[in-house]
């Protein structure tokens, strides 16, 4: 019987991440998807010893710039959704608005620096982690961190006073 | 550090995401509480983390897809040969290796059934995980040994975190088997099955099988079969089983 569990309890984390870098249901699960698969065909690389999650994020980070990249080389493949993206968000209820705005100012991240934030404020990986995840060193990890927080918080700050409620 | 010493930009960070510890903790407060300004920013990627979660975390508690479960066609034997390649890796080529398929049945047939079966019977004990205790280690390899009619050793895996707790004799389905008992610091319980094989000379590569929630590295090697079972993760056993192996192959 072998062994079908390997990967199960990172799911719902890449799920996770997934959903925040994409901000897309659907493709956030193709991307997880694509990324288990690709790490089945690839296990025999992952090395004993070393951090799985480490190696999945890195897998599903690789699989969203190539693709990325190759929508840009295809604008064609750009949906409705991408575009959307950019747009902030109306806020429906008022407790939801600076989730709405944060949401929306991390659609507007580049994506180097929503990586850095992502992993490190939602998966709450170390910054050694994240250096390696990524495959950069811990210097600019920081940069990316510390420019992507300045640059929330700007936009956030701009968009009036509502947010200061939100604990 | 005294509090009127400038924080770097990295510690501020490593204060608002926990990865700092106490003494530069407790600097970054004295110092946050002297540098409003410098505390609001703080204040503020605090308020950014904590938003993240409430946008995202509900994607945790959501049900994973079939979709996302379900494991591709080729990921059996592509599990078969990191298994092999690990066990040739770690044993530096001496293991020969097959995939499954390549060799008689019998000389692995039920092992990590037996084995899981008898991990999940004797682990929960707490009177009697086992009939001889680690304090008489010699008597108890000695009758083992003799039981099975070959010399028996219980490998040491204090490296690897475990102690032996003793060991037992069981029925097994060709003669009788032996049991070793370890457990880590927290009280976690391994154990290795040892049985004999008909046939000898035969080394297996590592096996890897999972009944219920016992997951069992299994190998044969000369004339034993061995099958390593425990509750944890899947490369911490690994890890153990190689040990097992290093230890009953020095």
């Amino acid at each position: 019987m072998p062994d079908t569990n390997l990967f199960d309890e990172h799911i719902p984390r890449l799920r996770r991440y997934a959903r925040a870098l994409t901000s897309d249901r659907a493709q956030a699960d193709d991307l997880v998807q694509d990324c288990l698969a690709r790490a089945w065909e690839k296990l025999s690389l992952w090395q004993r010893g070393t951090d799985l999650r480490a190696w999945l994020f890195t897998i599903l980070h690789n699989l969203y710039v190539n693709d990325l990249r190759r929508r840009k080389n295809h604008p064609e493949l750009l949906t409705l959704d991408d575009e959307a993206l950019d747009a902030p968000r109306r806020a429906t209820q008022e407790d939801g608005l600076g989730l709405r705005d944060l949401q929306a100012a991390l659609n507007r991240l580049p994506l180097d620096q929503r990586e850095v934030l992502l992993l490190v404020g939602l998966e709450e990986m170390s910054y050694e982690e994240v250096a390696k995840t990524l495959g950069i060193p811990i210097g600019t990890v920081m940069s990316r961190l510390s420019r992507a927080r300045e640059r929330l918080r700007a936009q956030l700050n701009s968009t009036g006073p509502a947010l200061r409620r939100v604990k | 550090m005294k509090n009127d010493v400038p924080m770097t930009e990295t510690e501020l960070h490593a204060y608002v995401d926990g990865q700092l510890d106490e003494a530069r903790r407790a600097a970054v407060d004295a110092y946050l509480a002297t540098n409003p300004a410098e505390a609001e920013r703080v204040r503020a990627y605090t308020r950014q983390n904590e938003q993240l979660h409430a946008l995202f975390d509900g994607t945790l508690d959501e049900p994973v897809p079939e979709t996302l479960r379900i494991q591709p066609a080729r990921r059996t034997p592509v599990f078969m040969r990191y298994a092999a390649l690990f066990a040739v890796a770690v044993m530096g080529g001496v293991l020969g290796w097959t995939l499954r398929g390549e060799e008689p049945l019998t000389i692995t047939a039920n092992l990590p059934q037996q084995a899981a079966l008898a991990h999940v019977v004797y682990t929960p004990e707490v009177l009697h995980p086992v009939e001889v205790g680690a304090q008489e280690e010699t008597h108890l390899v000695s009758w083992l040994s003799k039981r099975l009619g070959a010399p028996v050793h219980a490998p040491h895996l204090s490296d690897a975190g475990y102690e032996l707790v003793g060991g037992r004799l069981l029925p097994g389905e060709t003669g009788p088997a032996a049991q070793f008992m370890y457990q880590d610091v927290r009280g976690n319980r391994l154990t290795l099955y040892v049985r004999t094989t008909a046939s000898n000379n035969r080394e297996t590569a590592f096996r890897y099988a999972q009944e219920d929630k016992v997951g069992v590295f299994y190998w044969v090697d000369g004339t034993f079969g061995y099958a390593l079972s425990g509750e944890i993760e899947k490369p911490q056993l690994l890890r153990v089983a190689e040990s097992v192996y290093r230890e009953l192959n020095p």
